[in-house]
């Protein structure tokens, strides 16, 4: 009886997982199809011949080549930056006590309920001043510069648990401020940088209304994201073409979540329990 | 000797003011690059969205008018920002309840330790989080549409005596949002729940299971009491994010059918950046999107008081 129950419990999550997936199965299997299969059964998830004539007119016609190469250069160049900051200013928060450390913190925290994509108008027109309009690089910095407070505060609760000696160790060494930083703290906190790299990775990668402002036209210098939203816009009906930008799009992040889940998962789960 | 002494400890005192100010020093230096990002990225943009909010700009030119508390009026005024307004505050309430509860028991359900497979559903659950939401979106017009999926399987089980236009349909178009933002947004909020579970000290359980307690019983007496904490912090979570949703009406609808699914970010960016209105109109745009961050600090404020009061109220 219980093996019962729990088969059927079983087949019915499976069945629940694959109508949960279906969209991106969809996507991945129309990318492949010729354009005549597509519309006499576009709804099959086999094709009956595999085809990369979508892929390669994406990345070839529709620029995704290009859309690829920036979505790349802006979520590392994101990444670094987030890193950059948020790991300084967590281990001073989280380690250090000095005069308005408080105020930070209030700042910082008070700020997540503050929803930016209101405020868009300024931050759209500052990137316009600094001459950085419809460059790669006015996205990059306009991300960086997003609220990272969670990132800040899983640096600060690492940091703050290190025990004290190992820092007194490094300064009988000789070691300054900065180098106990960088060689003795930095490498100990792997895993907080695994979870920030990874989630601001996906969130880079995924963001779309910044680069579409900061974008508007330069297809140039355009991510994915919003390469795939212009191409449809031009394009109505080559759905084979548009499935296959999608899946150039999302069979990357699909694959970097696959392979590093577990540091995702516990990042997005500290960041509520603490 | 004894001024030795103390001239020795006076010096180690002054070395230690110095290091003590160097430290901080220091300190600053390592703030420095949050501070300066957060001022133009964040601080800046809040404060220059109020004097903006004042002006008539297009943004195409430098010259700009001042017109005042004009913009907030007319904002006030039009009927197309309340519906927009009004569909906003839809699209939390649609969602909401599917965070909270449909989440929990996914949660609930898959937080068994025997559970093997548990890991793999949850991550098939939690996949459609990590993709890109304009890209889902644009996906989901033709697994909506009148040849696509959904509709060739509620007709072929005969749900359905004719395909729907759930996007094209003003009267479908906002619960197929909806449903396609809750599908998306699942995932994330049941690792929360699972977080919260696993919080729960196994004791407790046993302890009920001593008294005899049955499972509905324990859900209710222990689990539902002690997720409670961050179950407030997942409903502000889901409240302010949904508030903000705009990629995926952006790339699904457009705000359409007849502004059916227009909310407030795609309405300032029809203003803002769009020709669909005339010039564009960034002072007025601004000031739609002052009222409506007003609004949501407001509700984000008065729902952490009231939980606050809440737990001051358990704690006595």
């Amino acid at each position: 009886m219980k093996n019962f129950r729990r088969t059927i419990f079983y087949i019915v999550m499976t069945a629940f997982c694959f109508v949960w997936i279906y969209p991106f199965l969809w996507m991945v299997s129309a990318s492949f199809k010729s354009q005549n299969e597509f519309f006499e059964n576009g709804l099959s998830l086999i094709p009956d011949n595999f085809t990369f004539e979508n892929i390669l007119r994406a990345w070839n016609e529709a620029n995704f080549e290009q859309y690829f190469v920036n979505s790349v250069v802006i979520t590392v160049g994101t990444m670094l930056i987030v890193f950059f900051t948020t790991s300084t200013c967590g281990y001073v928060l989280g380690r250090y006590n000095f005069k308005g450390k408080k105020s930070v913190y209030l700042l910082l925290i008070a700020s997540m309920f503050v929803p930016m994509e209101f405020a868009i108008i300024p931050i759209y027109d500052l990137i316009k001043t600094m001459g950085l309009m419809n460059t790669r690089l006015g996205v990059i910095l306009a991300e960086s510069g997003g609220n990272h407070i969670i990132f800040i505060l899983l640096f600060a609760t690492f940091f703050s648990k290190i025990p004290k000696e190992l820092e007194e160790a490094a300064i009988m060494d000789g070691s300054g401020f900065f180098r106990t930083f960088i060689s003795v703290m930095l490498p100990l906190s792997k895993p907080v940088i695994g979870s920030v790299m990874i989630m601001q990775f996906i969130w880079s990668w995924n963001s779309f209304l910044l680069p579409l402002i900061l974008t508007l036209n330069a297809p140039e210098a355009r991510p994915l994201s919003v390469g795939l939203y212009a191409l449809r816009g031009e394009n109505i009906v080559d759905w084979t073409g548009i499935a296959a930008g999608g899946t150039i799009a999302i069979i990357p992040i699909i694959v970097i979540f696959l392979s590093l889940q577990r540091y995702f998962v516990e990042g997005i789960a500290g960041s509520v329990k603490g | 000797m004894k001024e030795i002494i103390q001239t020795k400890s006076k010096v180690k005192i002054s070395s230690k003011k110095k290091t003590k100010w160097k430290t901080e020093l220091w300190c600053w230096v390592f703030l420095l690059p949050t501070l300066v990002l957060f001022a133009m990225f964040q601080g800046w943009p809040i404060v220059a969205s109020w004097y903006y909010a004042t002006l008539d700009w297009s943004g195409l030119t430098p010259d700009s008018t001042f017109v005042g508390m004009d913009n907030f009026i007319n904002v006030a005024k039009d009927p197309y920002f309340w519906n927009a307004f009004k569909n906003s505050f839809i699209f939390m309430l649609g969602t909401i309840p599917f965070h909270l509860f449909l989440a929990l028991v996914l949660a609930v359900i898959l937080h068994k330790p025997g559970l093997k497979a548990a890991n793999l559903f949850r991550t098939f659950i939690f996949l459609p989080v990590v993709t890109t939401t304009s890209i889902v979106g644009i996906i989901m017009v033709f697994i909506w549409g009148s040849d696509g999926s959904i509709n060739d399987t509620l007709v072929k089980i005969g749900f359905l005596d004719q395909s729907i236009n759930w996007l094209g349909d003003a009267k479908w178009s906002m619960f197929t949002v909806i449903l396609v933002s809750v599908w998306k947004n699942l995932g994330v909020n049941l690792i929360y729940w699972l977080a919260g579970l696993q919080s729960i000290p196994q004791e407790l359980y046993e302890a009920a299971d001593v008294d005899g307690a049955t499972g509905f019983r324990k859900f209710f007496h222990i689990t539902v009491p002690l997720l409670i904490p961050i179950g407030t912090i997942i409903l502000l979570l889901n409240v302010v994010n949904s508030l903000k949703a705009f990629d995926l009406i952006k790339t699904m609808t457009n705000g359409g059918p007849f502004f059916a699914t227009d909310v407030v970010s795609t309405y300032i960016y029809r203003y803002a950046f769009t020709s669909e209105m005339g010039l564009p109109q960034l002072g007025y745009a601004s000031a739609a999107g002052l009222f409506f961050a007003v609004t949501i600090v407001i509700i984000a404020v008065i729902q952490a008081v009231v939980t606050n009061r809440i737990k001051g109220g358990r704690n006595i």
